[in-house]
C-alpha cells in the first residue's frame, strides 16, 4: 500500500509513545545507571565503569545459564513449530467440531504461568500425580528432583504442552484464509498431498509463522515461572534459565550492579536475534 | 481417519493434566495422599467452598480481573490510533519507532522487576491495580499495535478517502466506519492482551503486596506449616482456567476468521 507522507501522524502515535516510554525508558535508565556503579546504600556509591560487565561475561554460572537458555529455546521451537503446523492441518474446517477443537486446544494458553508449573508439578509427582505414578508403576526410574535428564524432558514436555497451541492457532487461521478455488485447481492438476502443502499451504503460512516464531522465541527466552515452580531450577542448577538466574541476583541477593549489567546483556541478545527476524520480515514484505 | 485419531490423541494430551487437576480439586486431602483414584471417591465441594467464601482468597480473582481489564482498555485505546498511523502514513522515524515498540515486547520482565518496583513505589502507585495494568502495557501495547496494524493494512485505503469526501471527520470516520470494519482484528487483539496479562506472574507479584495481589500469588499460600493443602491448590488452579475458557469461547469465530487476515 502506498503510504502518505504526513508528520501529523505523530499525534496518533504520541499516547503510545508516552505510555511505553514511561514504563520502558525510565526503568531502563535506572538499569544502565546501576550497571556502572557499585551501590552500598542510597548515599554511598562509586562509579565502576565496565567492571560489572566484565565480571558477568566471565561468570561461569551465567555462561552455563545462557547455554541452557539457547538449548531450551532451540529444542522447544523445533518441536512446537512442526507439531503446531501438523495440528492446524488436522483440525476440522467448520461447524461445531471446529469450535470445540479451537476452545480445547487454546485452553493451555490461558492458564497463568505458575499454575502451568503447578499442574505439571502435581502431574509428575510419583505419589499423587498421574504421569509420575504411571511411570513408577511401569518400573521407569523417573525423578525430576534428582535426575537432570528427567527434569529437562519434563520441562520441554510442559512447554510443548503449553505453547504448541499458539502455533496451531496461528496456522489454523492462516489456513482458513486460503480460498477454496486454490484447492480445486490443485485437484484438477492432480497435485499430491505434499505438493498442496508445499506450494499452496506453506506459502500462505509464512507470515503467521514468522509472527509465531518471533513470539515463541521471545517468550521462551524469558521463561521464568514454569521451571521455577516445577523444578525450582534444579536439580542443582541444571534447569536454571536466564530469567531465574537474574531474578535471584536482583531480588534474592540484591546485587543490583551485576544484575543490571546482566539485564543489559540479556536484553541485547534478545534484541539482536529479534532484529535479524524483523529485517527478514521487512525484506520479505518488500519482495511481494 | 488416521488424521482424526492423531488429533484426538493430541487433544487428550492437552486435557490429561487438566483432568488430573480437576479430579484432584474434588477430592479430600486424605484421598489425594492415600491412593491414586481416577475419579473422586468422596466427591466434595469443600475446596471450592473454602476459596469462594473467604475474601482473602476470592479477592485475588477480582484483583486479577481488574488489572487485566484495565490493561485491555488502556492498551486498545492508545494502540488503535497508533496502529492506524503506522498502517496509513509515513512520518519521521516511523520505522525506528515501530521497532523500538516491538523491542519492548522483547524485554524480559525479569530485567524490569527492580526498576519497576522503585519507579512505582516512588510515584505512590505500589500495590494498586493501575500499577500492574501500566506495567503490563510494556509488552501489551507493542503487541496490540503490531497485530492491529496488520489488520488495518488489509482494509483498502479507498474506504478512508471516500469517507473523507463524504464529509466525515477523522474521529467520526474512525469510530463509525473503521472500527466496525476491523472488528475481528480487535477481537483477536483483545484475546492476546487478555492472555499475556492474565498469565503474567513476575511483574504482578513484584508490584503488589496485599491490596491488589493477583490470584496466582495468593495460591502460593497453600504451602503452610502442615504441608501443602493439595485440594485447595487444585481448586484454585481450576478457577484460574475458567475465565480463559469464556474468553476463547467469545473470540473463537474471530480467530477462525483470521488472525492471518491482515498478514497474507
Amino acid at each position: 500500500m502506498n503510504k502518505i507522507e504526513n508528520n501529523k501522524a505523530w499525534f496518533l502515535v504520541l499516547p503510545v509513545f508516552i505510555l511505553v516510554a514511561f514504563s520502558a525508558i525510565i526503568p531502563l535508565m535506572t538499569v544502565v545507571n546501576y550497571s556502572v556503579q557499585d551501590v552500598f546504600d542510597t548515599n554511598t556509591r562509586y562509579f565502576v565503569g565496565t567492571e560489572w560487565f566484565k565480571a558477568i561475561l566471565n561468570d561461569a554460572a551465567l555462561q552455563s545459564a545462557l547455554m541452557k537458555q539457547f538449548m531450551f529455546s532451540f529444542t522447544t521451537l523445533s518441536i512446537e513449530i512442526p507439531l503446531g503446523i501438523g495440528i492446524a492441518l488436522l483440525m476440522p474446517k467448520r461447524g461445531m467440531a471446529a469450535s470445540l477443537c479451537l476452545v480445547l486446544i487454546a485452553l493451555p494458553l490461558l492458564i497463568p504461568l505458575n499454575v502451568v508449573g503447578t499442574i505439571w508439578q502435581i502431574f509428575t509427582r510419583s505419589d499423587i500425580g498421574l504421569m509420575g505414578w504411571s511411570l513408577r508403576e511401569m518400573g521407569v526410574a523417573y525423578n525430576i528432583s534428582r535426575n537432570p535428564v528427567d527434569a529437562w524432558a519434563t520441562i520441554i514436555l510442559m512447554d510443548v504442552w503449553h505453547w504448541t497451541p499458539l502455533i496451531a492457532l496461528l496456522c489454523y487461521s492462516g489456513l482458513r484464509s486460503i480460498p477454496e478455488a486454490y484447492y480445486q485447481a490443485a485437484r484438477i492438476d492432480r497435485a499430491s498431498r505434499w505438493a498442496i502443502f508445499r506450494y499452496i499451504q506453506l506459502p500462505k503460512l509464512t507470515n503467521v509463522l514468522i509472527i509465531g516464531i518471533l513470539l515463541r522465541f521471545m517468550d521462551s527466552f524469558m521463561i521464568y515461572a514454569e521451571p521455577f515452580v516445577l523444578t525450582g531450577g534444579g536439580p542443582g542448577s541444571s534447569t536454571t534459565f536466564l530469567s531465574q538466574a537474574l531474578t535471584t541476583m536482583a531480588i534474592g541477593q540484591f546485587d543490583v550492579g551485576p544484575a543490571a549489567a546482566f539485564s543489559i546483556i540479556y536484553f541485547l541478545i534478545i534484541l539482536a536475534v529479534s532484529w535479524v527476524f524483523y529485517t527478514t520480515i521487512m525484506n520479505m514484505q518488500k519482495e511481494k | 481417519m488416521k488424521s482424526r485419531i492423531a488429533l484426538i490423541v493430541y487433544i487428550l494430551f492437552i486435557l490429561l493434566p487438566i483432568y488430573w487437576l480437576l479430579n484432584m480439586s474434588f477430592k479430600t486431602n486424605q484421598e489425594i495422599l492415600g491412593a491414586i483414584t481416577f475419579w473422586p471417591q468422596n466427591f466434595t465441594f469443600e475446596n471450592y467452598q473454602k476459596i469462594l467464601t473467604d475474601p482473602s482468597w476470592y479477592k485475588g480473582y477480582i484483583n486479577s480481573m481488574i488489572y487485566v481489564s484495565l490493561n485491555m482498555v488502556i492498551s486498545l485505546t492508545v494502540a488503535l490510533p497508533a496502529a492506524y498511523a503506522f498502517s496509513r502514513y509515513k512520518f519521521v522515524g516511523d520505522k525506528h519507532l515501530f521497532f523500538w515498540l516491538l523491542s519492548n515486547k522483547m524485554a524480559p520482565p525479569a530485567v524490569f522487576v527492580l526498576p519497576f518496583f522503585q519507579l512505582y513505589s516512588s510515584v505512590g502507585l505500589f500495590d494498586t491495580h493501575i500499577a500492574v495494568a501500566l506495567a503490563h502495557c510494556l509488552f501489551n501495547i507493542p503487541l496490540a499495535v503490531w497485530i492491529l496494524e496488520g489488520f488495518m493494512s488489509s482494509v483498502p485505503k479507498e474506504i478512508d478517502e471516500t469517507a473523507y469526501i463524504d464529509g466525515y471527520s477523522f474521529p467520526r470516520f474512525f469510530a463509525k466506519i473503521f472500527i466496525p470494519l476491523i472488528g475481528s482484528g480487535i477481537g483477536v487483539t483483545a484475546f492476546f492482551l487478555f492472555m499475556f496479562s492474565w498469565i503474567e506472574l513476575l511483574l504482578a507479584r513484584t508490584l503488589t503486596a496485599t491490596e491488589a495481589q493477583p490470584i496466582q500469588v495468593i495460591m502460593t499460600r497453600t504451602v503452610g506449616a502442615s504441608g501443602i493443602d493439595w485440594g485447595v491448590l487444585a481448586a484454585a488452579g481450576v478457577l484460574t482456567i475458567i475465565p480463559g475458557i469464556f474468553v476463547i469461547y467469545f473470540v473463537r469465530n474471530h480467530i477462525a476468521k483470521g488472525f492471518a487476515l491482515g498478514r497474507t
